[in-house]
């Protein structure tokens, strides 16, 4: 039976009557008295040195308040990184500098050289024009592995080399991999690219500073997933400013999938001139900045090596992957194809020996960054490929290949550093072949030849960590911050509730879920719950969402406190209910004395918390608000099984995904409604990595793709109507919630069931194709198909 | 955008005196032009707007052809060609979305010329007469290259007439990101012949295919292009396919579009 509210019902997203009746607050909608416009003139050109930027027509332009160039940020610090990694040879990565203007050097098409701030936008658009820059071009530093040549160009002076850090995981393990490998019955290898891609959330980014005089306040609005983050990261590196004196306000935000986690230039640039001009100062991306200013996803170069033994059983895996940092360290770039990626390469199987090498590459491009599933969809990419690819080269079935290798106890540590708490493989597979209605293929795929279709279907698995993550071993791993999560519950005198969350909403829904698990654990209705989030001034120190951690750390952390809020009501009630505090039970809103009829509402207790007249006074203070600080003890694991069923039109090589089938095991369920929506975007955009997105650079640094007429985003008749199933639950071991996490999956599982499926297609035909890169236009099937 | 005056004029005449100033455009229903303007790529200094002008807007059968108003849109077009011309009214209902189908028009789409754009197909292959507010010109004579017209300077497009084919229709295979024809075929069968153009396809823009044209003449059938194909040398390579890709799809796209029309 559906339950109609609690945990496990599917009530409407609250938020969206304001986001769909344009009553939304966005970054955007926010204009402050007197504010002026920055508008900011980025480089043209992929690499070059700055011999001169002379802005004295520009300023002398109607409406210009002031033209900042790099020499204004001399001395104030540059972009921090958040996460350092560790080489294989135990040094610490090169970690360059990141002015937040360009200094001496342009690093990719895009990178800021200097601020217009003026009186209107266009007033900022035509000085900027007017600025003269003399640059020196220097040759574009694109392709990974040509950069870490010797004698190669490099994107920074100051480094040694254009390698920012080669990473061995577990290095202790390389030889035996080596070794396993050689002797193997069976190796199967493939080469793989993982696209680059632009997130491309529908609100581009946005940024206001204010700067109040009188108390010498920085106030910061901007579209981001981590207010806190960016609290801690501006003030205390790049501008100097302390906590108590800087406030940053995430409102409405309109997407980020990982793009709007990161600290950008643009943001501290409002900020620091807010102060200077004693003035609110405005940004708004276009679409066309967003492009080249936004941090990029993927763009991994990988070799991957499977070995078998005669029996089929998995015995090493070998990676090399040379991953595109971009011109900049963006906030967690190191970390995305490090420990989100590698720790990951064993997936659903019990591989026992396993190393995995990333080079991480400086180029003159767009820093690179986490983007949703960052450095999971990377592993589960290569590993599901190749399996795949080693059950054509063994002419073995691929679920069956799976299913052999599938690990099945639990908890299960992994050789590569994580201990999978639980799940059931063999359980989402034998859902997925359910849903699929994989038996009914071989008739299915006869009516598509029947039209001159080749159909193909494409099998894989996933697993992730999720729930980010244990403060002491992210610690350990090199980030510079902790990753607990952080919740206060404000009872209100008459009962109603208010949540101060350090999650963010940018379209989780968290806003209707979040008061489900409340609402259940006092049993009062969900709308005497409301959800504040995304201003540091009222939340309490937070890490923010992403890595699908939002209700595993940070609904943890709001059960915590509500735990304590309901231990303190308890003592309340007993007091005025003359019993002693263990005999205290609530439930449906009433606290009630065991064995007793004497009972008394939850409206009761709290207005007593607020009008403490017949109190325990000596005992508990009044007032019923109650903070939690959540630090979770593992990563959670979703897991699952997906299905992609595609056609293939052999003459024109266009890709048609006709069924799409996903059995996830998240765990226990708070919202079925927002899970489904969840994986429904997670799959979107995996479908769109798979055969439509991709971010080209020509050998210039030019980016070719620079905008809709030509990076293609996944459109409403791109896909299909998915089966959706997330009834397999192994709930999480270590969280009060027992959730996983649902917020990444469909984009990390997405991709290798796609690509599995198209060349399943071909190779019915006959083809001789094992592996064609992403995205699969129609061009590069047919050219796949025709040699 | 930067500033530029704005006019909108209600008849033909008051929009050509507009034109004559210096550095004056006109605005059909700005789908290419405002998003140039957006990234300042052009610095009209005033915008004269045809959409005001009553005379240029509508469609009306003329003898064995249709006469469609140079300021009709998109929308208005697959609107009221649905009977006389569907092969026309499936190329509008294709084009963009539906914003762009309520405010493009068919001059501003011939006008611009765009090397993907659908219209010059349609045009070409219909044998269309492109008149404008000072002469006549056959559209075997109108396109000359990426977006290059046989327009003069202020020169408007006031009017295209179609002469309606026996049968006829467009294949379009589109680019995945802008959905601009990656490849469009338009073929049209007259008493007198067959009219193959094909848009998308070439560096030099639409263009008559004709062999296909000659190999149809005689049997209109798809497997009349078998063993004909186009010279990749020529065709577009970027992106989104290569030059042997583009050529082999004109082949494809042609059948696909003669099997429709048949
Ligand atoms: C999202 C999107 C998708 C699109 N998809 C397609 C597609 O699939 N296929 C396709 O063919 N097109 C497509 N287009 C282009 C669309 O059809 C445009 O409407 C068309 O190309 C230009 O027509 P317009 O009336 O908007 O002209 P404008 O943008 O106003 O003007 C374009 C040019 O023509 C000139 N001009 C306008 N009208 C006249 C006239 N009557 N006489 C002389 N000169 C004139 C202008 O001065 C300007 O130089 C798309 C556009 C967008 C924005």
């Amino acid at each position: 039976m559906p339950k109609d509210s609690g945990i496990g019902a599917s009530p409407k997203r609250r938020e969206d009557v304001r986001f769909l009746t344009g009553t939304g607050n966005y970054t955007d909608d926010i204009n402050l008295n007197g504010q002026a416009y920055v508008h900011f003139l980025r480089s043209d050109v992929a690499h070059g040195r700055l011999v001169s930027v002379d802005t004295s027509d520009a300023a002398a332009m109607p409406g210009v308040v002031r033209i900042f160039t790099g020499a204004d940020f001399e001395g104030v610090g540059g972009l921090p990184c958040g996460w350092q990694v560790t080489d294989r040879f135990g040094e610490v990565m090169q970690e360059p500098a990141h002015p937040v203007l360009a200094q001496g050097k342009v690093r990719h098409v895009g990178d800021p050289i200097a601020a217009v701030v003026a009186d209107t936008p266009e007033q900022a658009r035509d000085a900027a024009e007017a600025i003269a820059v003399e640059m020196e071009e220097l040759p574009a530093v694109i392709n990974m592995k040509e950069a870490v040549k010797d004698g190669a160009t490099k994107v920074h002076d100051d480094l040694t080399s254009n390698l920012c850090y080669d990473w061995g995981f577990v290095e202790e393990n390389r030889e035996a991999v080596d070794k396993a490998i050689q002797d193997a019955a069976h190796v199967t290898t493939l080469e793989l690219v993982n696209n680059r891609l632009v997130a491309n959330p529908m609100e581009p980014r946005v940024a206001v500073g204010d700067f109040n005089r009188a108390t010498g306040e920085s106030t910061l609005y901007t579209t981001s997933q981590n207010p806190h983050v960016i609290r801690l990261l501006m003030g205390a590196f790049v501008l100097g400013i302390p906590e108590h004196k800087l406030r940053v306000v995430a409102p409405d935000v309109g997407g980020g999938f990982g793009s709007k986690i990161f600290h950008y230039a643009e943001e501290a640039f409002c900020t620091f001139a807010a102060k200077a001009l004693n003035r609110a100062v405005k940004w708004t991306s276009s679409r066309s900045e967003a492009f080249m200013s936004d941090a990029h996803g993927r763009d991994h170069v990988t070799k991957i090596e499977l070995a078998l033994d005669a029996d089929n059983n998995f015995t090493a895996l070998r990676t090399e992957t040379y991953a595109n940092m971009g011109a900049y360290l963006s906030t967690f770039a190191p970390s995305v194809p490090t420990w989100l990626h590698g720790t990951l390469m064993a997936g659903n199987y019990k591989t026992p020996l396993i190393y995995v090498n990333v080079k991480a590459v400086f180029t003159n491009t767009v820093a690179v960054d986490a983007y949703r599933g960052a450095g999971r969809p990377e592993a589960t990419y290569q590993l599901e490929r190749v399996i795949d690819k080693a059950a054509r080269e063994l002419g073995v079935d691929p679920i069956a290949l799976r299913r052999q290798n599938f690990i099945t106890e639990f908890p299960y540590a992994t050789p590569v550093a994580v201990e999978y708490d639980t799940g059931d493989y063999v359980a989402t597979m034998d859902k997925l072949e359910e849903i699929a209605d994989l038996s009914g293929f071989a008739a299915r795929r006869a009516a598509s030849e029947a039209k001159g279709k080749l159909r193909g279907l494409g099998v894989n698995c996933y697993i992730e960590a999720c729930g980010i993550a244990p403060s002491n071993l992210v610690g350990q791993l090199g980030a510079r911050a902790g990753l607990y999560e952080s919740a206060t519950v404000r009872v209100n005198a008459t009962g109603g509730i208010v949540v101060m969350t350090g999650s963010h909403s940018h379209g989780q829904g968290h806003e209707t879920s979040f008061p489900q698990v409340i609402a259940d654990m006092i049993g009062i209705p969900e709308d005497m719950v409301e959800i504040e989030h995304g201003d540091t001034a009222n939340t309490p120190m937070g890490m923010g969402t992403y890595g699908s951690r939002s209700l595993a750390v940070g609904g943890s952390a709001m059960v915590r406190a509500t735990e304590k809020i309901i231990a303190k009501a308890k003592k309340i009630a007993a007091h005025i209910l003359e019993a002693s505090d263990a005999d205290i039970e609530l439930k449906d809103g009433q606290f009630t004395v065991a064995g007793t009829d004497k009972s008394l509402a939850w409206g009761d207790v709290t207005l007593a918390a607020y009008v403490p007249h017949n109190y325990p006074l000596e005992d508990i203070e009044p007032g019923l608000e109650e903070t939690a600080f959540y630090d979770p003890a593992n990563f959670t694991y979703p897991s699952g099984a997906y299905a992609c069923e595609v056609e293939v039109d052999p003459d024109t090589g266009k890709v048609t995904i006709e069924s799409f089938a996903a059995a996830d095991d998240f765990g226990n369920i708070v919202n079925p409604m927002i899970v489904d929506g969840q994986v429904h975007g997670g799959i979107g955009q995996g479908i769109g990595q798979a055969l439509l997105e991709g971010c080209v650079y020509d050998e210039d640094g030019q980016l070719l793709s620079a905008s809709f007429m030509d990076y293609a985003m996944p459109r409403a008749d791109d896909l299909p109507f998915y089966k959706v199933d997330h009834s397999c639950q192994t709930p999480c071991t270590h969280n009060p919630l027992g959730v996983k996490g649902c917020g990444e999956a469909g984009a990390i599982g997405t991709p290798p069931a796609v690509v599995n499926a198209v060349v399943d297609a071909l190779q019915s035909a006959g083809k001789d194709v094992t592996h064609i890169d992403m995205p699969l236009s129609p061009a590069r099937v047919w050219a796949a198909m025709n040699g | 955008m930067y500033e530029f005056e704005f006019e909108k004029p209600s008849t033909i005449a008051d929009a050509v005196k507009a034109l004559g100033e210096e550095d004056a455009q006109a605005l059909g229903g700005g789908q290419t032009l405002i998003p140039t303007l957006k990234q300042r790529l052009a610095m009209p200094s005033t915008l004269v707007s045809l959409s005001g002008i009553a005379e240029m807007r509508g469609v009306c059968p003329d003898g064995d052809a249709i006469a469609i108003g140079g300021a009709t849109t998109h929308a208005e077009v697959e609107a009221a060609t649905a009977d006389s011309y569907p092969a026309l009214s499936a190329l509008a209902g294709q084009i963009g979305d539906p914003a762009v189908r309520n405010r493009g028009t068919i001059g501003g789409s011939l006008a611009n010329n765009d090397p993907s754009a659908c219209y010059p197909a349609a045009a070409l292959a219909s044998g269309a007469t492109i008149v404008t507010n000072a002469r006549e010109i056959a559209a075997d004579d109108y396109f000359q290259g990426l977006f290059t017209t046989a327009l003069d300077e202020g020169e408007i497009i006031t009017n295209v007439r179609m002469p309606v084919p026996q049968a006829a229709h467009y294949e379009k295979f589109v680019q995945p990101a802008s959905r601009f024809a990656l490849v469009g075929v338009f073929v049209a069968r007259f008493a007198d012949g067959v009219r193959v153009a094909v848009t998308g396809a070439s560096e030099e823009g639409v263009f008559r295919w004709s062999e296909a044209e000659a190999a149809l003449a005689g049997n209109f059938d798809p497997a009349a292009i078998d063993g004909l194909s186009v010279d990749a040398e020529g065709m577009i390579g970027d992106l989104h396919g290569t030059k042997a890709y583009r050529a082999h799809l004109v082949g494809v796209i042609t059948k696909r579009a003669v099997a429709a029309a048949a």
